[in-house]
């Protein structure tokens, strides 16, 4: 749309600003990108995004949209093409599910591996691995779970392959694990060689030195 | 559109409220099914295998899980009458956010309030009252929260209703005291029928949060 003002407030190493990128990319809208500041939020962030003060923030025309998920299916109907959710009702259904799985289920114990420690980080990794081998169900041999293409599955969890496998490394846990999970994995890969989606991953080098920071401050003073 | 739809709900369930309150906007015929949730059934253990959680709608034989996921769902096959979600975009993203901020923060920091005592029942009660006040900024002066319709928000939160009683005794506290226009906007909402009758009488929830009280051990 001519004329169109779309701004993404985000920050370089967040999955959840990724998953805007990457939808705005599949749609090949045009946008401006703005770096947060953690420890200095700009005004437009905290004008934007009162309730949570946190990235992704999208701003359209001037109007401020939170919460990437919400982000996604806004996306979604306001530019029509490369479509993200399906359009039946029953497998938007099935997608949303997926999703939610995804958010409610493998982000948190992902997270945690990275903020627990001892006990408390395997039982988070086995989490992680018990739930993603769920979700895997939901793939099948499908090259994507939105089918041939990209679709809100994939945007919501493929970055798991690039992030997980970081994380993996830092905080010396198993998450993906080929053998037990071969169609994610297969599914990963197919992910991360979307030209688009390679092209906006953050340095693999710069997102492992930013991931040891915050892991050691998040387990700092652990035995 | 036509078709078989069971429900399988639990009474108390403020979730499985949404669900009967957007069946009954749309004036969708249906079967209700009770579950106990100590002894589910097979159907909803194969209806829904991971979560194994009610609500579960089934609609000719299909089953869809998760209460939004389910109104969504409802809004958008029966989508010739009275419409859940906004048409513009904008709207229905506002929507979409205040109905995932009711889920991730009500029901904990309410279940808070009923199942703690002391210090941590504190912390619970001022989460939920501040929780419950952001909610009532957002709602102003509006009659609904989308504006002027009945809607996806209002039928976020609307559950919750009859929940407060229970939580105001169990907690010490006055919701109407804290949060006028919420529950000027819940008295609203439960002039409509399908609201009404959807909501079980908070007398019968309370009594129910005193028995689980009982068997947690919190008395």
């Amino acid at each position: 749309m001519a004329g169109d003002s779309v701004k993404l407030l985000g920050f370089w190493a967040s999955p959840f600003t990724a998953r805007v990128h990457w939808a705005l990319k599949l749609k090949v809208v045009k946008y401006e990108y703005f770096e947060e500041d953690f420890r200095n939020k700009s005004t437009l962030l905290l004008q934007s995004n009162p309730v949570y003060e946190k990235v992704p923030v999208l701003v359209h025309n001037g109007k401020p949209l939170a919460e990437s998920l919400v982000i996604l299916e806004y996306i979604d109907e306001t530019w029509k093409q490369n479509p993200i959710l399906p359009q039946d009702p029953y497998e938007r259904a099935l997608a949303r599910f997926w999703a939610k799985f995804v958010e409610d289920k493998c982000v948190p114990e992902i997270i945690s591996v990275f903020t627990k420690r001892g006990e408390e980080k395997e039982k988070a990794a086995r989490d992680a691995r018990e739930n993603l081998k769920i979700l895997e169900s939901a793939l099948g041999e499908k090259r994507f779970f939105g089918g041939e293409t990209m679709g809100f599955v994939d945007i919501v969890a493929g970055w798991i392959g690039y992030w997980g496998r970081i994380s993996e490394e830092v905080a010396g846990v198993n998450l993906i694990d080929a053998a037990t999970i071969p169609l994610l994995n297969a599914w990963f890969e197919h992910v991360l060689e979307v030209p688009i989606i390679r092209e906006c991953l953050p340095p693999r080098e710069k997102l492992l030195e930013h991931s040891k920071n915050v892991y050691e401050i998040a387990t700092a003073g652990s035995t | 559109m036509a078709g078989e739809v069971v429900l399988l709900d639990f009474w108390a369930s403020m979730f499985g409220m949404r669900v009967r309150v957007a069946l009954a906007e749309k004036g969708v015929k249906y079967e209700y099914k009770e579950e106990d949730l100590r002894n589910k059934s097979p159907l909803l253990l194969q209806m829904n295998p991971i979560h194994k959680k009610i609500p579960v709608l089934i609609h000719n034989g299909k089953p869809i899980c998760e209460s939004l996921i389910i109104v969504q769902y409802i809004d958008e096959v029966w989508h010739d009458r009275a419409p859940l979600l906004p048409s513009d975009p904008y709207q229905r993203a506002q929507a979409r956010f205040w109905a995932d901020f009711i889920d991730k923060k009500m029901y904990d920091s309410g279940r808070k309030v009923w199942t703690t005592k002391g210090d941590e029942q504190e912390a619970g009660k001022k989460e939920f009252l501040d929780n419950l006040k952001t909610l009532e900024a957002e709602l102003g002066d509006k009659p609904y929260f989308g504006g002027d319709r009945f809607g996806f928000a209002d039928i976020a939160l609307v559950g919750f209703y009859c929940w407060f009683h229970a939580y105001e005794t169990f907690g010490n506290f006055s919701v109407e005291a804290e949060c006028p226009k919420l529950i000027a906007w819940a008295k609203r909402c439960m002039e409509k029928e399908s609201v009404s009758k959807s909501l079980p009488d908070q007398k019968k929830v309370y009594e129910f949060v005193a028995q689980m009280r009982k068997n947690f051990g919190v008395e």
